[in-house]
Order: structure tokens, then C-alpha cells, then sequence
């Protein structure tokens, strides 16, 4: 991350103020005890009280009069959570399928390959739907089902920077340095095609927030901790009479990934990448 | 010929994936935590062990694993997906009637999602640099980050509650008896909602990427000739750019529409539309696991078999493109 990488990205407008808005989410997600007044749990006001209905509640009560802005700090905790382990999850897994792909090659690319286009091949929101379903929601099954329908597209990518990079000097030469294979593969070649990994994983980070608040609202959410999606859920059989309880957490969710696609694209102007990962000419 | 080969070869590959997903099926199920048959009977079924036995042995599960995933795949070649116990019916004839109505809102979004993507894209791309640009730019942004089931939810509050224009709840006017082209208008009323919502998410991913491509293609030497022939700027970005810079679009169309029978899934459960989305989603609240993952299996026969149309249309559309 030098100086040439900031000036890029700082040029991108949409990517600053996305940061700055990721930034203030994950204070309030850290900060949630201190910034919110409530337990995300508690009935704390009349149920179905509006925006500013009462000193203190902003943005109103639930059906179960519970405080929403405590809800939405404490929401944002779970989302950015599971957004990023289950990302890691996913990046570190379709890094390894691709890097033994790419490198090595012939039959085990082949047979990697036709195991990832699998993955592709199911629509994966109905996937992680039986996932989550069959293993009992938790916040565990939520990562893991979401790590598992996100992999493939990373595994492609590294595929195919490792093909590109194997044949370059520096890999012969480390082989004829006697490293051993794995080493070459994580401590040679992977770090040189950190830059699009580094784009892609941004952005599905955004996707796999979307994905669990979907879960969450389809009432597969851990019930143990609140998320936004939840909070829609629960919003959804009263929005007659209380549209705020649906609507804040959608916006909260739209505008952390509409921030994390705009890091993304910073990134990838940073990095000098084009959107979809390829380098750019 | 050799279209038909390519033909062949692609439906093999949809088989066998179909297979391999069927095998995941059976392996889902027994991964659950609880006995299988209970799981399988959903909890009211489990708390009668006479009725466990029973199922215990109707679907062999006494029986060698090898044995069991054998039976179960044959049942699954010959469309038998078990039986809901919950509704008391077979799984495949449950999921057979609610067939149309997710074919009917995935192809109206998909078709809607094309055809508007690629119009926008296109037409931001002529305009690039200009506020018109920035604000097709703007709002492909947005739709991309909007959770589908809020857009949904938010849909159904301002057109059907607050101002009463479009119904916001399932597929037909229940009991009103219309038939002929006055059905056919209902249908398409009801259809108007949430084919819109389900489409807009993939209305922007197609603007941008056709927006990025003909940019692309633009800079290309073949429309620096065209233009030097004197052709016409409209010719040139009809013809020559938009020609060729449809291709990403519909390879990415064809991965995509696969996807799309999923996000049917939280239309379907929002818009109260009789699909499979739907059923998957009462199969859910009602721990009905065998519905669940029939369900499953026929989305991810749609998507599959989806992929291998836009494929074939792919080939059709570029002549150039090698069937391999």
C-alpha cells in the first residue's frame, strides 16, 4: 500500500466516501454498547412508535417496542461479521482450489475445475437456503453456507493468475533453488497475484452481506443475535402500520454495500485493475 | 452437425451435474443432525416412533448406505422426489404445479432485465462523460446494492398499500371469477410487481457491463475504419460496437440467469407468488425437509438447464465462437 495507491484511489470519489461510510459503520458496530441506549432485545416503548416519535428514538419502535437504532448498532456487528469471516472462509479455500489448479495443472486442474464449475452450476442462494436449513440456523452455519456458495469465482481467478505466473523466471528459478512445490505456490507465486484477490474479496464481502440478510430474513438468521435482516423479517406482516421497521435496516444494509462495491472499485483503480479482475493491459 | 454434437455434450454435462447435486442431496440429509427418517418426517412425524419405523423402512434406511444412495438416485431418475409429509402429497406433484408460475416470472425478469440493461447500458455509453451517463452510472450502482426482498417489501408499500395502483399479493384475484383475455390482464397485473423488482438488480449489472464493453470496443481499430468510411455514428454503435461488445453481456446473462431462479426464491416469498421459490419457503417454515430439498434439486435443474440454453443462443448470436 504505497503513495502511488492512495493518490489512484483518492481519486475515486464514490471509493472515499464509501470508506468513510465503512468506517463509521464499523464504529458503530464496535461502539454499539456505548452508542446505542438499549438491548437490542429489550421492550423499551410502546410497540409501532414512529421516527422521533419520543425524546431518545430516532428511528422509532418495533412491533415488540423494541428500540430500533439499538437494534441497527447491534446489527451491524453481525452483518460486517459474517460479511467478512465467511469472505475469509471462501477466499482462503478457492485460493487453495485454484492454486493447485493453476499450478500444477493437466489432470488435477481438470478435476478441480469441473468440482468448481459444480458449485457454479446451483444457484447458490437456494443453496445456502438447505445449508443453513438442514445444519440448524447458528451464526457457524451462516459462514460456513455462505463460504461455500462464494468460493468458486475465486478459485477461477487464482487458477488463472498461477497459470500466467508458472512459467515466469522468478518460479524457475526458486525451483531450481530446490524450494519445494507448496512453498513456490504460497510464498512465491500467491503474493504476486495478491492485487486482484484483494479486489474480488472486497466485493464479496458486499455480496455475502446481502446473502445473509436474505438468510436472516428468510428466518434463518442465528436467533440468538439480531441482524438486519432480521429486523425486516420481523417488520415485514406490519408494514401497514409501521414502514420504518422494515425500511431502516434496508437502507443500512444498501448503504454498507453500496460502500463496499465503491471500495472495490477504489481498489481496484489503486491496484490497476479492471473491475472484474483482469489486469489491465 | 456439429451444433447437435455440442448439443448432446451439454445436456450430458447438465445430467451428470444434475446427478452429482442429487448424490449432495441424499448426503444433506443424512449430514442433519437426528435421525434421518425423523428429519425426513419433520417434527410432528417424529414424535411418533411407529410412524419413524415405517418410514425407516419404506425408504430402506436399515439398509447399507451404498444401497440406500443407489435407491435414492434411481427414485430421482424417474422424477420421484418422496412425499411431503407435511402436505400429505408427492413432492414431484407438488413442485409441477407450482412450475409455471416461477417459469413465467423468471423469464418476464430476465427478458425485462436484458432487454432495459443492454438499452441503458448502450445508450450511457454514447452519452459517456455526460449527466445522463453518471445517472444511469449512479443508479446501477444503487439497484446492485439493494437487498432484493427490501426492494420488494418497499415495492409493495408505495404501489399496492400507499397508492393502490398494482396488487402486491399473489398470482390472480382470488374467487373473481375472470376468464379469457380479463384472466390474462389480472395475471399480467399481478406479474407487473414483481417481475419489475426481481429484474432491476440484474437490469443493472447488464447496463454496467454493457456500458464497460461497448467503451471498450469503441477504442477498438475497426471503428476508427467504420468511422473513416464514413458510416453513420448511429450505424457504428448499432452495428459495429453493440454487435460486438454483446458478448461478456450474454456469457454473463447465461451464468446469471441461473442465479435469477434463485433470487425468485425472496420474490416469490414476498409477492405471496405460487412458484417454487414459495414452496421452498413454506417448506422451510414447516421443517418439511424431503419438499425442501426437492426444491432444491429442480432450481438447480432450472439453472442448469438455463445455462444451456444461453449457451446455445451464445453460438447463435456469434458464429465465430468455437463449439468445443
Amino acid at each position: 500500500m504505497n503513495t502511488t495507491f492512495w493518490r489512484k484511489f483518492r481519486r475515486n470519489k464514490g471509493a472515499v466516501a464509501g470508506l468513510v461510510f465503512l468506517v463509521l459503520i464499523v464504529v458503530l458496530a464496535a461502539l454499539a454498547p456505548v452508542i446505542a441506549p438499549n438491548s437490542p432485545w429489550d421492550m423499551v416503548q410502546r410497540p409501532f412508535l414512529p421516527p422521533l416519535g419520543a425524546p431518545g428514538f430516532w428511528f422509532g419502535t418495533d412491533t415488540m417496542g423494541r428500540d430500533i437504532w439499538s437494534d441497527l448498532a447491534y446489527g451491524a456487528r453481525v452483518s460486517l461479521l459474517i460479511g467478512l469471516v465467511s469472505t475469509l472462509a471462501g477466499v482462503v479455500f478457492g485460493t487453495g482450489i485454484g492454486a493447485f489448479a493453476g499450478f500444477y495443472g493437466g489432470w488435477v486442474d481438470n478435476a478441480l475445475m469441473r468440482f468448481t464449475e459444480l458449485f457454479q452450476a446451483v444457484p447458490s442462494f437456494a443453496m445456502a437456503i438447505v445449508l443453513v436449513a438442514i445444519f440448524q440456523p447458528s451464526v457457524v452455519s451462516i459462514v460456513i453456507a455462505i463460504a461455500v456458495v462464494s468460493w468458486p469465482p475465486i478459485a477461477r481467478l487464482v487458477r488463472g493468475e498461477f497459470l500466467t505466473l508458472r512459467n515466469r523466471d522468478f518460479v524457475h528459478a526458486a525451483k531450481l533453488g530446490g524450494e519445494s512445490n507448496l512453498r513456490i505456490m504460497f510464498t512465491q507465486i500467491l503474493p504476486n497475484a495478491a492485487a486482484p484477490i484483494i479486489v474480488m474479496g472486497s466485493l464479496m464481502v458486499a455480496t455475502a452481506i446481502l446473502l445473509e440478510s436474505s438468510l436472516s430474513f428468510m428466518g434463518l438468521g442465528d436467533p440468538n443475535v439480531m441482524s438486519w435482516g432480521y429486523m425486516i423479517g420481523a417488520g415485514r406482516t406490519s408494514l401497514r402500520e409501521a414502514w420504518w421497521v422494515s425500511l431502516f435496516p434496508g437502507v443500512a444494509i444498501l448503504l454498507t454495500v453500496l460502500a463496499l462495491n465503491l471500495i472495490g472499485e477504489g481498489l481496484s483503480d489503486g491496484l490497476n485493475m479492471r473491475i472484474d479482475g483482469r489486469r489491465r493491459a | 452437425m456439429k451444433r447437435l454434437e455440442y448439443l448432446m455434450r451439454r445436456v450430458f454435462q447438465a445430467v451428470c451435474i444434475l446427478l452429482v447435486i442429487a448424490v449432495v442431496n441424499f448426503m444433506l440429509i443424512r449430514a442433519a443432525p437426528g435421525d434421518p427418517a425423523s428429519v425426513m418426517a419433520g417434527e410432528a412425524g417424529a414424535s411418533d416412533p411407529i410412524f419413524v419405523a415405517q418410514l425407516r423402512e419404506r425408504f430402506g434406511l436399515d439398509k447399507p448406505l451404498p444401497v440406500q444412495l443407489l435407491t435414492y438416485v434411481g427414485h430421482v431418475a424417474r422424477l420421484d422426489l418422496g412425499e411431503s409429509y407435511r402436505q400429505q402429497r408427492p413432492v414431484a406433484s407438488l413442485i409441477a404445479e407450482r412450475l409455471p408460475a416461477t417459469l413465467i416470472l423468471t423469464l418476464t425478469a430476465f427478458v425485462a432485465a436484458l432487454t432495459f440493461g443492454v438499452t441503458l447500458g448502450a445508450w450511457s455509453s454514447a452519452k459517456a462523460g455526460t449527466w445522463m451517463d453518471s445517472l444511469v452510472t449512479t443508479f446501477s450502482m444503487i439497484f446492485y446494492a439493494t437487498p432484493l426482498f427490501w426492494l420488494a417489501l418497499m415495492a409493495v408499500l408505495l404501489f399496492s398499500v400507499k397508492l393502490d395502483w398494482l396488487p402486491g399479493f399473489g398470482y390472480e384475484t382470488v374467487g373473481s371469477g375472470y376468464a379469457g383475455m380479463a384472466r390474462f390482464i389480472d395475471i399480467v397485473k399481478h406479474l407487473v410487481l414483481p417481475a419489475t423488482v426481481l429484474a432491476v438488480f440484474y437490469m443493472a449489472v447488464y447496463a454496467r457491463m454493457t456500458r464497460t464493453s461497448m467503451l471498450e470496443v469503441a477504442q477498438m481499430d475497426f471503428i476508427k475504419t467504420a468511422r473513416a468510411k464514413g458510416l453513420t455514428p448511429g450505424r457504428i454503435l448499432r452495428r459495429h460496437i453493440l454487435r460486438n461488445a454483446l458478448l461478456p453481456v450474454i456469457t454473463l446473462a447465461g451464468i446469471q440467469a441461473g442465479a435469477m431462479v434463485g433470487g425468485a426464491v425472496l420474490i416469490e416469498t414476498v409477492f405471496a407468488w405460487p412458484g417454487i421459490g414459495r414452496l421452498m419457503f413454506d417448506a422451510l417454515v414447516q421443517r418439511d425437509y424431503n419438499l425442501l430439498l426437492g426444491t432444491f434439486l429442480v432450481t438447480a435443474a432450472l439453472a442448469v438447464a438455463f445455462n444451456v440454453v444461453t449457451d446455445l443462443l451464445y453460438t447463435l448470436v456469434d458464429p465465430r465462437i468455437e463449439l468445443k
